[in-house]
């Protein structure tokens, strides 16, 4: 009896063990995403003067919202300058994340131990309070810089104002993410055999020339992923901003698109056009990440091909 | 190395390679910047923090801490907890929906299963604001916006987690254990508790560990559902103190104070942890 059951019972196992991830994705991931589309084509109709309880009304808006949000300066104005911060954060972030990786997999370097401790450290700081330690660093009565520059007599640039409050907030983020993919990359590093830079060692190689011409094309799909990682996130930018926005007035309140998705349904109460900006984020995320994914595949075969 | 010993004619063999040497301290001095401003600047009392040079220590404190404990009747402490509390049941329940998920996908042949796993992790795709905004008004509609749980629900599902779980369960589970184990009339929940379970331990407490820190330094969603400050995050309400300090700048010593002590079990933790556990396993890897 037993031993009948069995086959239905191993054929619905894997559905019971996935039943709590199953539920949880429709119910937190999938109903949401809907949910937003839903809003994102509707709009709240005002009658009258809008008092009285039927005065306002949901309507059916079709494309409006996200006519409205494509052609809002201020989102524009947004993306151009997470753009700009992008191009700032993720190639130096990944730049450093790579040099660090090869020096912790080199030979003859000393304190790799605690190098690679200390750099991923800042993982575990929070953005919130990254931001908060470095805006303060930035003061310019606490700041080191302004007491040097103060003692010599030359001139204190303002951190957070201006071009300088790109490069300010780009410290942040890659103070706090360099560590995490430094890791990602080293634990590629270390998959590669040993014998490959063994045999190129004996064959004359430089430490840099092995760096170089094998390991880092040997990680080519560590690097992929973690450029994929880095530009969603960079998109998203959020809490850093925000919580350097008390410390200066640099920082509006739609410096980054998701900053104003925020704005507009929590304090301008318009969730219709705060749910179209967020499926446009959502889209140009997807269509960045996966035409970067894309280029990378298609180079990767083209020297594959080679 | 060894060619290198061979070679007698080299003077130094174990010559350190100065400059990575000297970029990797470099790197790490940068790292170390804020975390040794905090620690200074903790130390110092309210006038000193805007008069005295950066790295010079001040001498207040203990009665910065005690001045941080008496906020509004030891709010910050409260915070602390929260944060104790979402992380920590947080984390272990979305280790387990992990686990779960996981070990499904990897130790069962059927119908769907990458379709299946496709989609969940295609979650890890989706912007958290798409989802925290709507997230935010279907909560509302249950009338669990605001409430712990309107910041607990959304993170258990962990597409990375189930990810990391199903590469740990193919390399630390093999099939032949399981195979035995059912001949031997175990049931399939019995096989996963007593047999699987604990070869995924390793592996499991990686996932803990990255979802721990992940809702740990959540700021994002706790940020859009909470409103009461009672039920805040480490994060949010040291956000909320730094933006009333604009108004009155006594506060900002607490805020420095407070991020010290919000920074350093963290710290202490992975300094802890990483006696027996690897980093690497952080991203998937496995020895075989």
């Amino acid at each position: 009896m037993t031993r009948r059951r069995r086959p239905g019972a191993r054929r619905r196992a894997p559905w019971a063990f996935l039943a709590p991830a199953i539920v949880l994705f429709l119910l937190f991931f999938a109903l949401p995403i809907g949910y937003a589309i839903h809003l994102s084509l509707r709009t709240i109709e005002v009658q009258g003067l809008g008092l009285g309880s039927g005065a306002r009304s949901e309507v059916w808006a079709g494309l409006s919202n996200y006519a409205d949000a494509l052609s809002d300066p201020e989102l524009l104005d947004g993306a151009l300058r997470v753009g700009v911060y992008g191009l700032i954060v993720v190639p130096v972030m990944l730049g450093l994340a790579l040099l660090f990786a090869l020096i912790l997999d080199a030979d003859r370097v000393r304190g790799r131990r605690f190098g690679r401790l200390v750099i991923f450290l800042p993982y575990a700081v929070p953005g919130v309070i990254a931001a908060l330690l470095w805006g303060f660093l930035y003061l310019p009565s606490v700041s080191p810089l302004h007491h040097t520059l103060d003692a010599l007599g030359l001139p204190e640039p303002d951190l957070l104002g201006g071009g300088a409050l790109y490069a300010a907030l780009a410290n942040i983020a890659v103070w706090g993410g360099t560590g995490f993919n430094m890791i990602v990359i080293y634990t590629a590093l270390r998959a590669i055999p040993a014998d490959v830079h063994e045999a190129a060692r004996l064959d004359g190689c430089s430490q840099l020339q092995i760096a170089l011409r094998i390991k880092v094309p040997m990680v080519t799909p560590a690097l992929v992923l973690t450029f994929f990682f880095s530009i969603i996130a960079t998109l998203q930018v959020f809490s850093e901003p925000t919580t350097l926005r008390p410390l200066t007035n640099g920082i509006s309140t739609t410096w980054s698109p998701l900053m104003k998705v925020y704005r507009d349904a929590f304090d301008t109460g318009d969730v219709h056009s705060a749910a179209a900006t967020a499926v446009v984020i959502a889209v140009v995320t997807l269509a960045l990440s996966f035409g970067f994914l894309r280029a990378a595949g298609a180079r990767t075969r083209q020297e594959e091909a080679r | 190395m060894t060619a290198q010993a061979l070679r007698p004619g080299r003077a130094a063999p174990r010559r350190v390679a100065l400059l990575p040497t000297a970029a990797l301290l470099l790197g790490a001095l940068y790292c170390l910047v804020p975390v040794a401003w905090v620690l200074v600047a903790s130390t110092k009392a309210g006038d000193e923090l805007f008069s005295t040079f950066t790295f010079a220590p001040g001498t207040g404190l203990l009665d910065n801490i005690a001045d941080l404990s008496a906020y509004r009747d030891g709010v910050y402490w409260r915070w602390m907890a929260n944060s104790v509390l979402y992380a920590g049941v947080g984390a272990v329940l979305s280790c387990a929906v992990s686990a779960l998920g996981g070990y499904a996908l990897a130790v069962y042949r059927f119908r769907g299963r990458e379709a299946v796993f496709g989609v969940l992790l295609a979650g890890v795709l989706m912007p958290p604001v798409i989802l925290a905004v709507p997230q935010y008004l279907l909560l509302a509609e249950a009338d669990l916006a605001g409430s712990r749980l309107s910041v607990l629900l959304p993170v258990l599902l962990s597409p990375y987690g189930i990810y990391l779980a199903r590469i740990y369960a193919t390399a630390a589970v093999p099939s032949d254990v399981l195979e035995a184990a059912r001949m031997d009339g175990a049931g399939e929940w019995r096989t996963f508790r007593t047999i699987a379970l604990p070869m995924m331990l390793p592996g499991l407490v990686t996932i803990f560990l990255f979802q721990f820190v992940a809702i740990w330094n959540n700021f994002l969603l706790p940020f859009i559902m909470l409103s009461d400050d009672e039920k805040f995050p480490m994060t949010l309400g040291l956000y909320t103190l730094l933006n009333q300090g604009s108004n009155s700048p006594s506060l900002y010593t607490l805020v420095i104070t407070g991020s010290l002590l919000a920074v350093l079990p963290l710290i202490a933790l992975f300094l802890f942890i990483q006696r027996f556990w690897s980093l690497d396993l952080l991203t998937g890897a496995v020895k075989s």
